[in-house]
């Protein structure tokens, strides 16, 4: 059973196999989420010249570089710009921007929120790793109060975000979050994200091993452990009430989804063709 | 698969059943497959794949149902199931 006659895997086809094996490392969970978004792209059915996929810099960033579409690595941070500079020249692209809590929420924390604000029609898949994993482990603004990061060897004084609850009070339309355990829940999610018009953002939980992770004493399985154990899934919870605690639980689900002008109806609306 | 009496429709119930190809040079060793198989199919052998990892080894072929959750969990693009000739749900093998 090892594939002794030239093995080819189902994803292939939309990876750049030649920079296979990628550049994570052993338990990182954004390989899963990068296959989850994989099998969500081919099952829509869209012809795969019609997506492009933009990342920002970090590991998450990597993803662009790893995918067999049209993709752009962008600078830090800016992979919402790009993307929306992206969709608006060419209305007929879906765009998918896969990136990381640290480049989408702290260098880019104000892209994202305008973003939302506009209702631009993109795709937001942010792996949450809750710390900067490719810089050395630091906290990140997703980071828990009290983990420990190399940077906060006592424990984290800060708060994180709450990411669905940011997308919300920003505007976004659809709004969900998974762990990278829950791969055909998020492989659903991002379907139907690809599929609707309006800005959607996933956020998605992934273990990173080698810096958050020994830190705080937590092997990559001992971290799926926690997904599996402290997930609770409520679908159409206020995102007000989800709670991301590694601890006392970790809320997971589709918590909104309205429908609202997007940006470019609404252009057309006020400035014209 | 055994049962306190023989259900009605036993001949038209059909179990899936996949055969689980590993691509041992992209193996980086994480154990997810192995763990998360809902069949136990897997386990990690004691070969060195050429990165030196341990790649896993399907210890119970004949239990896995093509249900491609190794494929989905593994980040590696390293494992895929494909499908197998059915079988009857009474000569299903018990785990």
């Amino acid at each position: 059973m090892n594939g002794s006659t030239a093995p080819k895997h189902p994803l292939d086809g939309l990876l750049r196999t030649d920079r296979i094996p990628h550049i994570w490392c052993p338990g990182c969970g954004i390989g899963t989420v990068f296959s989850s978004s994989l099998i969500a792209i081919s099952s829509t059915g869209k012809d795969p010249a019609n997506t492009a996929v933009v990342s920002g810099i970090g590991c998450s960033g990597r993803g662009a570089g790893y995918v067999n579409l049209d993709s752009y690595h962008t600078t830090h941070g800016r992979a919402i710009p790009f993307a929306t500079g992206m969709k608006l020249a060419n209305p007929e692209l879906t765009v998918v921007v896969f990136s990381g809590d640290g480049d989408l929420f702290a260098i880019g924390g104000n892209h994202f929120i305008h973003a939302a604000r506009r209702n631009m029609d993109l795709t937001v898949i942010c792996v949450n790793n809750l710390n900067y994993g490719m810089t050395g482990g630091q906290a990140a603004a997703t980071t828990p109060h009290l983990a420990k990061t190399s940077t906060t060897p006592r424990g984290n004084p800060e708060s994180p975000f709450n990411l669905p609850l940011l997308a919300y009070a920003s505007g976004a339309t659809y709004i969900a979050r998974w762990t990278m355990l829950h791969t055909r829940d998020l492989t659903q999610s991002i379907t139907e994200a690809l599929t609707r018009t309006g800005f959607s953002f996933i956020e998605v939980l992934a273990p990173c091993p080698t810096g958050y992770g020994r830190k705080n004493r937590l092997k990559a399985t001992d971290m799926l452990k926690i997904y599996q154990e402290k997930a609770m899934v409520k679908n159409g919870i206020n995102p007000a009430e989800t709670i991301l605690d590694l601890e006392h639980g970790i809320t997971l689900g589709k918590f909104v989804e309205y429908d609202r002008p997007t940006y470019a109806e609404n252009y057309k609306a006020v400035c014209g063709e | 698969m055994k049962f306190w009496r023989v259900p009605l429709d036993t001949e038209q119930i059909v179990v899936t059943r996949g055969v689980v190809h590993i691509i041992e040079e992209r193996c980086k060793g994480c154990g997810y497959c192995i763990d998360y198989c809902p069949r136990g199919v897997l386990e990690a052998s004691s070969r060195f794949n050429n990165r030196g990892y341990h790649p896993p080894v399907a210890k119970q072929p004949d239990l896995c149902v093509n249900c491609h959750y190794c494929e989905a969990v593994c980040p590696d693009f390293a494992i895929y199931s494909v499908e197998a000739a059915a079988q009857s749900i009474s000569e299903h093998p018990v785990k």
